[in-house]
């Protein structure tokens, strides 16, 4: 973790070969590779679940703001001297009920009002975390890992602790999922029904921060979107089904943190660079798939319009 | 002239149709009756005095100019909005009592076009939507409960002419469409009452011709009592029972033929209007009030309600 000495050994006396199984052989060989993967595995199904849910919601600002904040937290911790997966937890949920508890104008669903909030919480967060930056002096190497990310020195306490706040996260969502889906595509019937909108959205933003926190640990503070919202986004375009996208979600944040996970420690560049760059061609190619599908359907329309 | 007014009072009696009809023998209970209710909100009355029977299985639009409190009504019917005096039956309880047995249709929502999400996702989640738990995929393949609800959702979207563009993303059908899925949405569960708050609101006219033979047609197919809101009564009136008119402060209810006549219009609207029978025999009315620049009206009006 951020804590770590490893950084320059990651790309020494190993070699990327063309005999996969030696190559999967070698990834694994070290400890802290194997709770690499541990832990990657874990942030992947948790933000891919949430984070579908926050890229429907529109929350992806929300999502932002919570993670960014998790960077004071975990640097204050390293000042105060103790756990920065705590600073981790504690910032971000701290966050997540400030965002919460902001009144929204009544009637809509108050994105600006929302937003502008968001924007100066978040301000103030990477102001602070600037200060305990500075306060503790001269970790240029631990604030890199802070916002861009790291997967050296996982230890595994640190892997229980991401395991055990992802089940407990999963859980609650799995407890509130339908209605949480009913409030957002239609939140007026949803009230009428009897859906606790309020408590419902509380208790959302509430699992955006552990799953905030829990990325930022792996890729960064700046650079949560790679496992939050790519693969969401991605899925979300390539169907309309909720079932599948979100099957879609789960499985394309898996691969693209494995992958990443796997090129970097071949690599000497910072493991955030790759698992972005992941996501953002599943991105790409999903929207490109879209496009292209839409094109030939609506061709398909046309010929049978002229056949007719 | 059934009604009387007595606009210097503040509160017209809408008790003029169900006094005509007290001589008719009760078919059954009411399924909505509002007897002298009145409604507040932030400290405005917003109607008082209002009297309203509606028979099971009628078909009952609930007419008048904007921002006087139509769907005020709606949601003291919902139970929504608190009576301050007077007293509301629903469905033979208290307004908000009587929840899985009403299909309501809130004031028109759009979609966002970029929402990825089905015409029938939505059409589902007016099934069990506010149950808590996640629905298992591929669970119509374990339990027949979900089958049967599956088979309902699917009926439903029959039933309205949905089949065709239900399966998909629903930012992406038009208005009609929408309003069509939407009220497949109010409908899976059976419901005894739908209440429709002004559904054919900012639709084009063949689709609101579309609508409101739809709701006509459920209606009588299904026996289910129809509470319709609308600010413009020609393209429904042909299907009406009755009608109830609010204006400042007051209502006035009975069948078509009784209110909407040019007197208790003009009346009721402090504007003259026409009431004209067309050669076929239907009834058209000219000149309300109701010019499309007023909707910010309402819109403003429901922005000040504390939801």
């Amino acid at each position: 973790m951020v804590t770590s000495g490893l950084a320059a050994g990651a790309g020494g006396g190993t070699a990327l070969g063309w005999n996969i199984g030696e190559d999967i052989r070698q990834l694994l060989a070290p400890h802290f590779m194997v709770n690499a993967f541990r832990a990657g595995t874990i942030v992947a199904v948790v933000a891919g679940a949430i984070g579908w849910f926050m890229v429907l919601r529109r929350q992806s600002f929300a999502g932002h703001t919570l993670a960014v904040v998790s960077f004071p937290g975990a640097a204050g911790a390293i000042l105060l001297g103790i756990s920065a997966t705590a600073g981790y937890f504690a910032a971000s949920i701290a966050a997540a009920l400030v965002i919460a508890v902001v009144p929204r104008s009544p009637g809509g669903r108050g994105y600006s009002s929302e937003s502008a909030v968001i924007g100066t919480v978040q301000a103030f967060a990477l102001a602070c975390g600037a200060l305990f930056v500075s306060l503790y002096g001269g970790f240029l190497n631990g604030l890199t890992n802070l916002l861009f990310g790291t997967f050296l020195g996982v230890s595994d306490g640190q892997v229980t602790i991401l395991l055990i706040v992802a089940a407990a996260a999963l859980a609650v969502l799995a407890g509130i999922a339908r209605p949480l889906f009913f409030a957002t595509v239609d939140p007026d019937v949803a009230r009428a029904r009897g859906v606790p909108a309020r408590l419902v959205s509380t208790v959302f933003l509430l699992l955006l921060g552990c799953a905030a926190a829990e990325v930022s640990q792996i890729t960064g503070a700046l650079l949560v979107f790679a496992l939050l919202v790519m693969p969401a986004a991605a899925a979300q375009q390539l169907t309309a089904r909720p079932g599948l996208s979100f099957v879609i979600t789960i499985a394309l944040g898996l691969a693209i943190a494995w992958l990443g996970l796997a090129v970097a420690y071949f690599s000497v560049y910072p493991v955030g660079f790759y698992v972005t760059t992941f996501g953002f061609t599943a991105y790409v190619a999903s929207a490109i798939i879209r496009a292209a599908a839409a094109r030939l359907a609506r061709g398909r329309g046309l010929r049978q319009a002229v056949a007719a | 002239m059934p009604a009387e007014h007595d606009h210097a009072a503040g509160s017209v009696a809408a008790t003029a149709g169900s006094a005509k009809l007290a001589g008719r023998p009760p078919a059954s209970r009411p399924a909505v009756r509002f007897d002298r209710a009145e409604a507040r909100l932030g400290g405005r009355t917003i109607w008082s005095d209002v009297t309203l029977n509606v028979a099971p299985g009628e078909f009952v639009a609930i007419l008048g100019p904007n921002g006087v409190g139509k769907s005020t009504l709606v949601k003291a019917a919902l139970g929504l909005v608190p009576l301050v005096s007077g007293t509301a039956v629903v469905l033979g309880r208290a307004p908000g009592q009587a929840g899985r047995e009403i299909g309501y249709l809130p004031q028109r929502r759009s979609f966002d076009a970029g929402l990825r999400v089905r015409g029938i996702d939505v059409v589902s989640l007016g099934a069990d939507g506010e149950r808590w738990g996640v629905p298992f995929p591929g669970g119509g393949r374990l339990f027949a409960s979900r089958r049967a609800a599956r088979q309902r959702v699917n009926e439903v979207i029959e039933l309205v002419g949905a089949t065709g563009f239900a399966g998909q993303p629903i930012g992406r059908v038009s208005g009609g469409e929408q309003q069509r899925l939407l009220i497949a949405q109010a409908l899976v569960r059976r419901p005894r009452l739908l209440i429709l708050d002004e559904p054919l609101d900012s639709l084009d006219l063949p689709s609101q011709a579309g609508v409101a033979a739809l709701v006509s047609r459920v209606c009588e197919e299904d026996g289910v009592t129809v509470l319709l809101v609308a600010h413009d009564v020609n393209p429904i009136l042909s299907y009406l029972d009755r009608v109830a008119y609010i204006a400042q402060g007051g209502a006035v209810s009975g069948t078509p033929s009784e209110v909407i006549t040019s007197e208790t219009l003009s009346a009721l609207y402090g504007t003259p209007i026409e009431v004209l029978r067309t050669s076929d025999g239907r009834l058209v009315v000219v000149g309300q009030p109701e010019a499309p620049a007023r909707h910010t009206d309402r819109h403003a009006d429901g922005a000040a309600l504390p939801w």
